[in-house]
């Protein structure tokens, strides 16, 4: 074990490469740029020794994860922005073949206007392509997210790919402390992909026939049952890599100062960290306020938000924003508490275009949403007087 | 300097950048083609991502900052939207060679009265020098430390074969020559193109080798396999000028005769006439 001061993107492509996938497939873009150079490096330096391929395009990089995918390979890929966007009917195919791609992405703006820095648009509007999806807050939790996201995509139940999640800059280029354990123990606890069918002139295999609708629907079906599973596996894994490693980073939800909380904030990425700053001051001011913080958005928690809806009054703050409805974490909170009497969902959008969003703001958020003003979704900093 | 054809963001890239050379002979382009009729209204200016991406925003003209890869298929629409307007789009080797290659083999094609002008530099300079599709095999930058097994796209030749009727080589540092080559593309009917060396200071400096090596074209090729020829040719020099130009039906004309659909467009008594009639 060892520990290393690095940028989250870094630290991903540590866990990428010590996950030893057989392709690697990627497009520059920022800010994914620095994590797919290190995987460069890595293979220049031989101490990566899978195939690395740099293609003409995100489409093209997608193609080709879900082409060796099918082939049997362990594969990864990361990108950002308008990369995972033109990925798009790519991501849907990895997901509907259940190709068990691991990427990471990096949450960037959505142009026009141009924009590199932080907020979720990029992965919230890929949110029903089948990925099973993390957030990410620390470069510990990202190491330990990516190698849990093989064993979870590969495993026989789940079959589905996983995207990681990590907000621009603020983890990407910010350097962290994290524990990195020998690469033993990664290899013990992930140990090689198996796939359960693959493209083998052996035993041949076709991927993506037409169906007719009396299967289809039994496809999606399937994903669902998959995704409903992971709920379960997710945690699963996590402990099972904390007896491997020590670490811990598995539930789908992240509790901090909950249990007598009186007031539950939700948030996710970097603002759920922020918030431990925030919920600090507050219960310092003799607030009883605690924090929820979504590490998992699909499959959503649906039991873990009924139950702290059963519990306390929750305020959501959303880095994304639904156009023309509300931000996508408020809406699913919504539903998932809507049996629960006496129960009020409040919400903020916040930090869209990379604008700051500090434990002040955070605190200020909170303290008016305990007076009941945000109950439709505010726009922080832009229609907080309303 | 600061002029009428600049603005007020400040100029980002690196000193030295063959970018400034594709700037001023654009101004001065610009300036030509309003001595020769075509005022700054009608000359419409799109851009990819990426460094090139930039000189929109250091251009006072009228346009819209597009997608990476897709300002080739964006001036395409401006054009059938109106085609009093001349459309240029810029675009960098991974805009046009990379992400957007289908739009400039569709572009020649069809032949459509735009003009791509793509900064050449061999390298995706705005992520900090990974290699491009026009980086010379063997080239290494951050994504290929071993250097790239891959040879690089020939996009005069590939341009050629694809359709286009007007091909051209400019180079960055030499303003003159690329600023006439400028107006020559814009004032031809067609799909005009014109590959532009560009020098990266930081990640691809080829200001020494260019400055030695280029050599204007005495005369323009006078049939489709010469010009291939000197497309591919590998000789010492590096020949810049224009390859090739050919006139051929145009395709907004092929589509609409001469119908335009903002000067032609009827006028709202008349269409309201119309509706009464129908209804």
């Amino acid at each position: 074990m060892s520990i290393v001061i690095d940028t989250g993107n870094r630290i991903a492509a540590k866990a990428a490469i010590m996950a030893k996938p057989d392709v690697v497939a990627a497009y520059p873009i920022t800010p994914q740029t620095t994590l797919v150079e290190a995987i460069a490096e890595y293979y220049a330096k031989k101490e990566f020794t899978g195939e690395y391929i740099c293609v003409e395009s995100e489409h093209s990089a997608m193609s080709a994860c879900i082409g060796a995918s099918a082939a049997g390979s362990r594969t990864f890929t990361a990108t950002s922005s308008h990369g995972l966007l033109l990925m798009h009917e790519m991501l849907h195919w990895a997901a509907l073949a259940r190709l068990p791609v691991v990427m990471c992405n990096i949450n960037r703006v959505i142009g026009p206007g141009w924009n590199i820095w932080v907020d979720e648009n990029d992965s919230i509007s890929q949110r029903d392509t089948g990925w099973i999806q993390f957030y990410c807050s620390s470069n510990q939790e990202i190491y330990d997210t990516v190698i849990q996201a093989f064993k979870i995509a590969e495993h026989a139940n789940i079959l589905l790919p996983v995207m990681v999640n990590l907000n621009a800059f603020i983890l990407s280029h910010t350097s962290m402390p994290a524990e990195i354990p020998e690469q033993r123990t990664v290899d013990d606890f992930l140990g090689p992909y198996i796939p359960g069918w693959k493209l083998d002139i052996e035993n041949p295999v076709t991927f993506g026939n037409i169906i007719g609708p009396d299967s289809y629907i039994k496809v999606r079906y399937a994903m669902q049952q998959a995704q409903m599973q992971a709920k379960q596996l997710i945690p699963q894994v996590a402990k099972e890599w904390k007896k491997h490693s020590g670490f811990f980073h598995g539930d789908l939800i992240e509790y901090f100062e909950c249990e007598d909380a009186e007031y539950i904030l939700l948030a996710m990425g970097a603002i759920g960290a922020e918030s431990k700053i925030a919920i600090k001051e507050l219960r310092s001011k003799g607030h009883k306020v605690g924090l929820a913080r979504v590490r998992v958005f699909r499959p959503f928690p649906t039991e873990d938000i009924i139950a702290l809806g059963k519990q306390a009054q929750l305020i959501v703050i959303d880095r994304n924003i639904s156009v023309g409805n509300e931000g996508a974490l408020f809406t699913e909170t919504k539903a998932a508490v809507s049996g629960i009497p006496e129960t009020s969902v409040q919400g903020y959008i916040a930090g869209l275009g990379g604008k700051d969003v500090t434990y002040q703001d955070i605190e200020t958020m909170v303290e008016k949403a305990m007076t009941g003003k945000a109950a439709h979704q505010l726009w922080y900093g832009v229609e907080e007087d309303r | 300097m600061p002029d009428d054809l600049s603005t007020s963001a400040e100029n980002t890239w690196c000193p030295g950048c063959g970018n400034f050379g594709i700037l001023s002979a654009f101004k001065k382009a610009a300036r030509k083609l309003e001595e020769r009729g075509i005022d700054r209204e009608h000359l419409v200016i799109c851009s990819g991502i990426g460094c090139h991406g930039k000189i929109f925003d250091y251009l006072r003209l009228n346009g819209l900052y597009s997608l990476h890869g897709r300002s080739m298929a964006t001036v395409q629409g401006m054009k059938l939207g109106n085609p009093d307007l001349k459309v240029v789009a810029f675009a960098g080797d991974g805009d046009a060679y990379g992400e957007g290659i289908s739009h400039m083999i569709y572009a020649a094609k069809r032949n459509a009265d735009i003009t791509v002008i793509v900064h050449d530099n061999g390298a995706y300079a705005l992520t900090a020098g990974q290699f491009s599709p026009t980086s010379e095999k063997g080239f290494k930058g951050p994504s290929l430390p071993n250097g790239s097994v891959e040879e690089p796209l020939n996009p005069l030749a590939l341009m050629l074969e694809a359709g286009a009727s007007f091909i051209a080589r400019g180079f960055a540092g030499k303003i003159d020559h690329l600023s006439d080559l400028m107006v020559e593309a814009i004032l031809h009917e067609g799909f005009s193109v014109i590959d532009v060396l560009q020098p990266s200071v930081v990640f691809n400096n080829t200001y020494k080798e260019y400055n030695e090596r280029t050599a204007i074209i005495a005369q323009t090729p006078r049939s489709y396999e010469d010009a291939i020829r000197l497309a591919k040719d590998k000789g010492t020099q590096v020949p810049i000028g224009i390859f090739y130009q050919v006139s051929k039906p145009v395709y907004h004309k092929e589509l609409m005769g001469s119908w335009n659909p903002v000067r032609d467009k009827t006028a709202r008594n008349d269409r309201l006439k119309k509706i009464k009639e129908i209804l």
